[in-house]
């Protein structure tokens, strides 16, 4: 077996070498090369890492705005339906108000158009019992000649009406 | 790979051959085949992270492959020492990418081309021992270094019965100091036998086809044949988990030293 036949004489040589390789592949390779490659995995891990979260950030934003345009939007129709419903009783009472007002001025006219006719039926009357009362002292005059009094005829006038 | 008389040797494959005399204070530090492929797994592993420098926003295949495994061993560290095993990344990640690529650079068919044969620095017990040291090592330091002399209450696990105080400790202890063993023996035994194993193997192809008699091929070298490519896979399965097994040993003795169990 070389390893242990010639250990004496080249473990020195192999020593020196491994010694100077080593050195080598430690410093230049595992502190100069490493970090840079171990950099360059960090920085991209971190790139992604701040990517993510500015994603995640504009994706809670866009939850946010939905939301609150969501809540806007019920907001809205709310106070429409309120602003509705309202406008609609406003016009019921308006409504109901101006029948009642109409109403009262329709029953007002009526019952003036009623006085006004009784006024007239009594009026009519009147002048009917004094037409009657010359009509009758005319016809007593020239069918008796006698002579009465316009108070005689519209007596007798007015005592045959209230029989008849 | 083929010693004289066409006999093959599994073990040659382990042999280290300097490629140019060094020396340094009385050392013998040459620059041999061992030595070739450790500075071959470097340029390796600079090449592969180098293509993944690029720092795209969206990564490519190349730099997703490379953020891959940068972020397995971080993961490996985070899970098993918590946010503070941040810290230990570069030395966890240079040992798994080391041990690694030392294990697929063993593993490459380099010997197609004719006295060319691949080397697995991770095969030689030097080498291991020596990464199993760093890490050993980088656990006691950092034991000490946090907890000072506190650190040794890690021999006396929480719930420890009185009278098993005499025990524990000294198990604790044991199994403590037997780390850097077990994790050099390891990985030099997986690649070791690995490679021993396709050597054989590789051996019973040649030495079938070469065979006089005509039905050997036939009952040896084919049957053989298609077992080593299942033992190739196996290997390069082997390979990535033994490079796994020792980084993610290393973070759970580094998450001992930080936490203290």
């Amino acid at each position: 077996m070389p390893q242990i036949a010639q250990i004496l004489e080249t473990y020195a040589s192999q020593f020196f070498w491994l010694m100077i390789v080593f050195g080598l592949v430690y410093f230049t390779i595992g502190h100069g090369m490493l970090p840079k490659v171990e950099a360059t995995v960090d920085a991209r891990n971190r790139k992604i890492a701040d990517d993510l979260a500015a994603a995640e950030l504009a994706r809670a934003e866009a939850d946010d705005l939905g939301d609150s345009g969501e809540a806007d939007l019920t907001a809205a129709r709310t106070a429409a339906q309120a602003k509705s419903a309202s406008a609609k009783a406003k016009a019921a009472k308006d409504a109901d108000a101006r029948l009642a007002k109409a109403d009262a001025e329709i029953s007002a006219k009526i019952a003036a158009a009623d006085a006004e006719l009784a006024k007239a039926t009594a009026k009519a009357l009147s002048d009917i019992e004094t037409v009657a009362a010359e009509a009758a002292a005319d016809i007593v005059a020239k069918v008796s000649g006698a002579k009465i009094t316009s108070a005689q005829a519209a007596k007798a006038v007015k005592a045959v009406m209230s029989h008849g | 790979m083929a010693g004289e008389s066409g006999k093959i040797d599994p073990m040659y494959q382990f042999k280290i051959e300097p490629l140019a005399q060094l020396n340094l204070a009385g050392y013998d530090v040459s620059f041999t085949n061992s030595s070739l492929f450790m500075i071959l797994v470097l340029g390796a592993l600079w090449l592969f992270m180098w293509g993944g420098m690029k720092r795209d926003l969206v990564p490519g295949r190349w730099q997703m492959a490379v953020e891959g495994v940068t972020g397995f061993v971080n993961n490996m560290l985070t899970s098993s020492v918590g946010p503070e095993g941040k810290k230990y990344v570069p030395l966890v990640f240079s040992l798994f990418m080391f041990i690694l690529m030392a294990n697929f650079m063993g593993m490459m068919p380099f010997g197609i081309v004719p006295g060319v044969h691949p080397f697995t620095v991770t095969s030689h017990l030097t080498i291991t021992a020596v990464l199993a040291v760093i890490s050993f090592g980088t656990v006691l330091i950092v034991g000490f270094w946090k907890h000072g002399l506190h650190f040794f209450s890690l021999f006396v696990p929480h719930g420890t019965p009185w009278w098993l105080l005499w025990l524990i400790p000294l198990i604790e202890l044991f199994s403590f100091l037997i780390r850097p063993f077990s994790l050099a023996l390891r990985l030099f035994v997986a690649m070791t036998a690995g490679h021993v194993l396709m050597k054989v193997l590789a051996g019973f192809v040649i030495n079938g086809l070469n065979a006089e008699a005509a039905w050997v091929p036939l009952v040896v070298s084919i049957p053989s044949f298609i077992l080593m490519i299942g033992i190739t896979l196996l290997e390069l399965l082997v390979c990535a988990i033994q490079a796994y097994v020792f980084a993610l040993l290393t973070s759970l003795y580094i998450n001992d030293a930080v936490n203290l169990h």
